[in-house]
């Protein structure tokens, strides 16, 4: 019938759009990429299939503490990215009505429309030797000489939590709003006080609000390369380093390639991990 | 804990402090950074030497104003050409996606939109080199069996347009999609029993239905196209874009030019953000 | 109604043998039926029983398993929907709503083609027509519902579509305005004399504005007719049911003759009815015997309904008091069962005090009796 063949042509013209990205830029690219994390270099020109790269992870400890440091960085920065959003979150959300609410909101998304490297180079102007804080406090009395303040874990987990702020509080006010007022004088009514209402109302209401930002806190910071290296300095030791080092600058793929491959899998993997936790899914918390 | 629930005093003073503080943490590195972009000093610290607008405007060195500086200049246009293939090419494939998942039905259908949520999750860096990897791949194939050298598959402005496509594309989808499932089909139905064929109602009544998220999208795909900094690392080849021209000065430490570049780059994503949330507002 | 081919011209619109069907489910079940030029048609039912379904195949948004529609006397079944000399307005209006009221209005016009100084006359006069004509650049956030209404309606009506099918439009308006939009409603189809296809499930939108109505249940049409047919001469136990208010008892026939039919009710009253429907009662069938508030006489003392075929005692359970839709819950003093009876407008009867005995008595004329259909039997309201 006429009719079913345009729906039928319908749907493959818009097939093919979405059909040629993933396969091209997506899933090729990575399958390619572990091609290469699989072979080894035995002669100029000549690779063997092995576990050569991967091998070579577990054995050089500098490539595993990095890797450790990261995974465990990250999750200490989404914990405290959603320990300090949630308060502000939850002000915003319930605490404020109308234009006030309006515009915390939006000078919460602010981070994002500035560049990242904006706001480093603003951490940058603020924390280095001959840095405004510096010189604050060497104004005010409280130190003698200069204090260096980069190059520190401290630093890149200040930056960290900054550049994640807003993935962790837009779901967070989108979820809190949609709590009802009614529900929370009702716990009260019921005889609940503040820490019951909190844990057995709005903390469980704003689960999946929580869920999805913490995610995506925790995939940017896994992901990230300009904190790092700009505010830790060279002995900084984040993976995403590694990676490059290995690509750009050893120009040694397959090492990299496999480097790749290890961030994809933990990310993977704790994220899957906090879904099965919160029993979400991640279409939900993404969609 | 919501205003209907009297609390003490002190705690409300307390958590409002808090909550100032926590502004104060967002405001304060992009106050810095914009405020010395008017230091009269060759470095962006203190001591404050003064208003000055050289770094804006004086065209000698070593004094050279954002305005005068052909390197930072041809960056910012090398970004904004990236942006706008970028933009383009995601809007179009975001609404062609939205179209797919909201109207058709098809097997596998989830599964697609898993992968299609893959790009998000993937970390930029990894993104980047493996199309780095993969394009190379290509190169050496048709190299080695036509002899062909195929230029732009070597580092370029062309990889990183398709790099940043790659994950921008599944964003503008999003946007796009959410909002035309709020789109009532009765709408084009209407159209249809009043005459117009499938397509043109679609486009003179989805179409500007979609309007404000075809906007919407457009913009947060140019800012995070001109913004990119990790995919766009793995694969930029001669021409530097903006944000990898300004990391190399960063690191060799800068004159108060890189905050005159920043504040105008604030001042123009400010713009966009508040162009998108009137549209965005203003939903028919 | 008919299905002779010769007629077929008179016809604005005409089903043949419509069926459609989802997988295993039948929504539409053999359905035949004409609209005569100019009609006000509705298709009444309760939801799901596949009235939308008839509507969408004849606007061409769903095509038939099997059977033929015919518009002005050709078959439309293989025409899209924007080629189609009908409209639809549908049940939340879908007027656009990033365009002016003009552009909606103007919509349909333009996709014809037509040359923009006929459009912008078209549209002011229909503008006029439906009582708006200042109001061309608004935009429709800026329309009451009534208003909205009405801009539905003219969008289709000035492309003058063979007949106007209408998707329950009127079940987004609060009440006041629904009665207010019926009596609207009925107007324009007057002013236009074009032809409605009305569907719904509200009864009085169903008899107050139609010429005809078809009463749909579970795919099929019931009966065809007008709607004091309907009303007073059901053909079947869930037309009875379904359209107006009733009393409903499920009995067993004693016996069956020219005088009557006696019934025993499942709860143990006799009852005297007429036999209704097509089906013939038998001695030991099961019945249902429906008896309308207004047919039920109700006194304080026995003499007032001594002479009546019918007598139950009862006591009053409570007044449910709307001005001249008064009614008298009364409950069987013997079987506990629940009776709906009007008061007169008279009232006499607004004194009369909860628990109170009364009497009620009703004619055999007034009590219709149908064969329970064991098919058919389930969904069929009281």
């Amino acid at each position: 019938m006429r009719m079913q063949s345009a729906t039928r042509l319908a749907l493959f013209l818009l097939l093919a759009p979405i059909v040629l990205w993933l396969a091209l830029l997506v899933i090729l690219p990575h399958v390619d990429m572990f091609m290469v994390s699989m072979r080894e270099r035995v002669g100029i020109r000549q690779y063997e299939y092995s576990f050569a790269n991967y091998v070579e992870f577990f054995v050089e400890p500098l490539y595993w503490r990095t890797f450790a440091r990261t995974a465990i960085m990250s999750i200490i920065a989404t914990v405290m990215t959603l320990l300090i959003g949630f308060p502000v979150s939850y002000y915003i959300a319930k605490m404020l009505r109308g234009r006030m609410k309006n515009f915390l909101f939006l000078l919460c998304l602010v981070p994002f429309w500035v560049s990242e490297l904006v706001r480093t180079f603003g951490w940058m102007i603020l924390l280095r030797e001959s840095g405004v804080i510096s010189n604050l406090m060497q104004w005010m009395g409280l130190v003698s000489g200069p204090v260096e303040m980069l190059y520190n874990d401290a630093t890149i987990m200040v930056g960290f939590i900054y550049t994640s702020m807003l993935f962790m509080v837009v779901p967070l006010v989108s979820t809190l709003d949609s709590l009802d007022d009614s529900l929370v004088e009702a716990g009260y009514d019921l005889g609940g006080n503040a820490f019951t209402v909190l844990r057995t109302i709005i903390i469980p209401h704003a689960m999946p609000g929580i869920v999805s930002g913490c995610i995506v806190v925790f995939m940017l910071t896994l992901g990230n390369y300009l904190t790092p290296v700009l505010l830790g300095g060279k002995d900084s030791l984040w993976f995403t380093e590694q990676i490059y080092t290995q690509f750009i600058t050893r120009f040694n793929w397959e090492q990299g390639a496999a480097f790749g491959f290890l961030l994809l899998g933990l990310s993977s993997l704790i994220v899957w991990a906090g879904l099965r936790l919160s029993r979400q899914t991640l279409s939900q918390t993404m969609g | 804990m919501i205003p209907s629930i009297p609390q003490p005093k002190s705690f409300r003073v307390a958590y409002g402090a808090y909550v100032a503080l926590f502004f104060i943490y967002l405001v304060l590195p992009l106050g810095v950074v914009a405020v010395f972009a008017f230091n009269d000093s060759m470095f962006p610290s203190l001591p404050w030497g003064g208003f000055t607008l050289d770094w804006f405007f004086n065209d000698t060195q070593p004094r050279l104003g954002l305005f005068h500086d052909p390197r930072l200049l041809s960056s910012i246009w090398t970004s904004f050409f990236i942006a706008c293939w970028v933009t383009g090419l995601s809007v179009a494939v975001g609404l062609t996606n939205a179209f797919l998942f909201e109207r058709q039905d098809f097997p596998l259908k989830n599964v697609l939109y898993m992968v299609m949520l893959l790009p998000l999750v993937i970390p930029g860096v990894i993104l980047g080199v493996s199309i780095l990897v993969f394009s190379s791949t290509i190169a050496a194939f048709l190299e080695t069996n036509f002899g062909l050298d195929v230029f732009f598959l070597r580092p370029s402005k062309f990889l990183v347009i398709l790099g940043q496509f790659s994950f921008i594309a599944t964003i503008t989808t999003l946007v796009i999609a959410a909002r035309l499932r709020k789109f009532d089909i009765a709408l084009e139905e209407a159209a249809q029993t009043l005459g117009a064929s499938k397509l043109v109602a679609v486009w003179t009544v989805t179409i500007p239905y979609l309007k404000p998220a075809l906007i919407g999208a457009a913009i947060v795909s140019f800012l995070m196209s001109f913004e990119n900094f990790n995919t766009t690392l793995m694969l930029v080849g001669s021409d530097q874009p903006l944000t990898i021209a300004m990391y190399g000065r960063l690191r060799e430490g800068s004159t108060p030019e890189l905050n005159a570049l920043s504040l105008l780059l604030m001042v123009g994503a400010g713009a966009l953000a508040l162009i998108s949330v009137f549209v965005q507002r203003d939903k028919p | 109604m008919t299905d002779a081919t010769d007629e077929s011209e008179l016809y604005d619109l005409e089903c043949r043998n419509l069926v459609r069907t989802f997988g295993a489910f039948i929504a539409v079940d053999d359905v035949s039926f004409g609209v005569p030029r100019g009609d006000f048609f509705s298709i009444l039912g309760p939801s799901g029983c596949g009235k939308t379904t008839i509507l969408r195949m004849m606007a061409g948004f769903d095509r038939p398993t099997s059977g033929d529609i015919l518009i002005k006397g050709k078959s439309v079944v293989d025409v899209p929907p924007n080629r189609r000399p009908v409209n639809m307005v549908f049940q939340q209006l879908a007027l656009f709503p990033m365009m002016t009221v003009a552009e909606n209005i103007a919509y349909g016009l333009v996709r014809k083609g037509l040359n923009k100084t006929d459009i912008a006359d078209k549209v002011k006069s229909a503008l006029g027509r439906i009582g708006l004509p200042t109001s061309g650049g608004k935009s429709i956030k800026q329309l009451s519902g009534g208003q909205q209404q009405r801009v539905a309606i003219a969008r289709c009506l000035v492309l003058e579509p063979a007949a106007l099918l209408l998707d329950e439009p009127l079940g987004a308006l609060d009440l006041k305005l629904r009665e207010h939009m019926k009596v609207e409603l009925k107007k324009m189809q007057d002013q236009f004399g074009t032809t409605f296809v009305y569907i719904t499930h509200d009864q009085s939108e169903a008899l107050v504005m139609s010429n005809h109505v078809a009463v749909m249940n579970k795919g099929r049409f019931e009966q065809i007719g007008s709607p004091q047919d309907l009303y007073y001469h059901p053909d079947t136990a869930f037309v009875a049911g379904f359209v107006g208010d009733t009393n409903r008892w499920h009995g067993r026939v004693e016996s069956a003759d020219a005088s009557g039919v006696k019934v025993v009710s499942a709860d143990g009253v006799n009852l005297i009815a007429t036999a209704a429907g097509k089906t013939p009662l038998v001695q030991g069938g099961e019945v249902d015997i429906f008896v309308r508030p207004e047919s039920v006489v109700i006194a304080t003392g026995e003499e007032r309904v001594s002479g009546m075929e019918n007598r139950i005692e009862g006591d009053l359970v409570s007044i449910l008091f709307n001005g001249a839709n008064s009614r008298a819950l009364i409950r069987d003093r013997h079987t506990g069962g629940e009776l709906d009876v009007a008061l007169p407008q008279t009232g006499e009867f607004s004194h009369l005090k909860r628990g109170q005995a009364v009497h009620l008595g009703w004619g055999k004329a007034q009590a219709k009796a149908f064969a329970a259909d064991a098919r058919r039997d389930q969904g069929v309201g009281t």
